[in-house]
């Protein structure tokens, strides 16, 4: 069973198919400038309805994390470890460190991006050690 | 600072069913059978009763509710977001209905057969961005990830408390073995009759390493609470009135529940913060408090609430309550039922009950002579007054 689709809507479209291409996005007001993420429709330092997709460089550092061991669900292999990441561009997400060993997970350490297919032909940002 | 509801109403009728694995019945039943409890425990009947009040996401509809109650006239209802973090909100709604003149007496309830029904920590893919009103919209940002229940959320706030603060899982163990102490003197405790030691919590399997075991969950449970708001004057004519002696709540930009990890410092519990600010702003203060009722869904955030409400200060929760400082005779007798991890998962309303019986001096667990209990989920809190 593959990784579930994300739930795209008319405020987080830029976010999924941008992941979708290979891009890492975040909105960005097109009023204020200021970066925000999870997607709104709104910005709410100046009540702009303009914004746009940034691509982000898609490296930073672990904010915190979790090693995931129970319950489980078929669409995922145990243990999962789920992280937020502190992008460099000042804007944080939570998505998942692949490729290191879940004793070796650190707070602090230096990530980036890269992307896993899901259900449906999309795809989620995942990050890597840098 | 806001104008104070402070002891313009009362909490006159507690109620309960049995908390159970296995309920057997619908929640229907269960809220009902609480609130003709809870309205007998008051003197009352539902002839009195003209407003009710529930969290968004209780599946006791209060068109159901009433077909099976029968009150006359139903004047006033509303219903608390953010999940059980909303759950002393509801009387911070009862309280403004009653002082304000909207309703007369109104019955707070919460039914819910989290163990027999949808357990909140079975893995499961939300099949929507919304979140079914539990407070709970960045679950989407959670869901494709593998974060998928309660205890994933909030371990990504607990991992970087301890990482912060050099606490460990046996900080956490230590309240769990307190809270277990309580359970086992409690019979309606999930856990009558089953203290541990911290050993036995530290051999409890993970759930989320390194801040979430076994132990640390609280227990989900089917059953029902209600209890029953009036005005002051009319609390005077009812058997055992405690004042609402404050009532508030605070949901705070870019914070909702557990799911929400886009705050700047996950460590701090911002929300309890801006809500001890609120309850202790005006007449009391935390010397005042001789029990905490405090949402302990999880350990880590019986922790850090103690921090955030300003028990301690940052990072010290740990030694607090090494010290023995949440027993019977420590400085801040905390969740003497059990709490959520001992005597099951009522979703922060059956700790508000907890706190009546105290001040009446009705608890099993009887503290000597408390007259000022707090009661705090997260976001929303009351301080209750005999
Ligand atoms: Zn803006």
């Amino acid at each position: 069973m593959t990784r579930p689709a994300p739930i795209v809507t008319d405020d987080n479209r830029d976010f999924w198919e941008g992941a979708r291409e290979g891009r890492l996005i975040a909105q960005r007001c097109s009023d204020c400038g200021r970066l925000r993420h999870p997607p709104r429709p709104m910005c709410p330092h100046c009540h702009s309805l303009g914004y746009e997709p940034a691509e982000l460089a898609g490296t930073g550092s672990i904010y915190s994390y979790t090693i995931l061991h129970h319950p489980q669900h078929p669409a995922f292999s145990y243990p999962v470890i789920a992280v937020l990441v502190d992008l460099d561009e000042g804007v944080r997400v939570l998505s998942n460190l692949v490729g290191v060993a879940p004793d070796a997970v650190r707070i602090g350490t230096r990530v980036r991006v890269t992307f896993e297919t899901t259900a449906d032909d999309m795809a989620v940002p995942v990050f890597e050690q840098a | 600072m806001s104008a104070s509801l402070g002891g313009a109403a009362a909490i006159v009728g507690i109620g309960q069913t049995e908390f159970s694995k296995a309920a057997g019945r619908s929640e229907t039943q269960l809220a009902s059978e609480a609130i003709v409890a809870a309205l007998s425990d008051a003197g009352l009947t539902t002839d009195d009763v003209d407003g009710f009040v529930s969290y968004t996401i209780d599946p006791v509809e209060e068109t159901e509710l009433v077909r099976s109650l029968g009150p006359p006239l139903v004047r006033w209802s509303s219903r608390v977001p953010y999940g059980g973090g909303g759950s002393q909100g509801v009387l911070l709604h009862a309280a403004a209905a009653v002082a304000g003149g909207a309703a007369n007496v109104v019955v707070a309830y919460r039914a819910i057969k989290a163990r027999s029904g949808g357990r909140f920590g079975r893995a499961q893919v939300s099949p929507r961005a919304t979140s079914a009103h539990s407070g709970t919209t960045s679950s989407q940002w959670c869901a494709p990830f593998g974060v998928l229940t309660p205890a994933s959320w909030m371990s990504l706030n607990a991992t970087r408390y301890m990482h912060t603060y050099g606490a460990t899982s046996a900080d956490f163990g230590r309240a769990v073995v307190q809270l277990r102490e309580y359970a086992a003197t409690n019979p309606n405790a999930h856990f009558y009759g089953k203290p541990i030691t911290l050993d036995d919590h530290q051999s409890s399997r993970w759930i989320a390493e390194p801040s979430i075991r076994l132990f640390d969950c609280c227990q989900e449970t089917d059953g029902a609470v209600a209890l029953v708001i009036t005005s002051i004057d009319r609390a005077s004519d009812t058997p055992a009135p405690v004042v609402i002696a404050e009532a508030a709540t605070a949901g705070l930009f870019e914070e909702e529940i557990a799911s929400n990890h886009y705050r700047p410092n996950l460590e701090v519990m911002d929300g309890s913060v801006a809500l001890a600010e609120q309850l202790f702003g005006r007449d009391l203060s935390r010397s005042d408090i001789d029990l905490a009722m405090i949402y302990d869904a999880f350990s880590p955030i019986l922790l850090m609430q103690l921090e955030a409400l300003g028990f301690c200060g940052p990072g010290e929760a740990k030694d607090f309550i090494a010290d023995g400082n949440l027993a019977p005779h420590g400085k801040l007798p905390c969740n003497t039922n059990g709490g959520l991890i001992g005597e099951g998962y009522i979703h922060g309303l059956n700790l508000t009950v907890e706190a009546v019986r105290q001040l009446r001096g009705t608890a099993v667990n009887q503290l000597d002579d408390p007259r000022t209990a707090l009661v705090t989920a997260s976001r929303t809190g009351v301080i209750l007054q005999r």
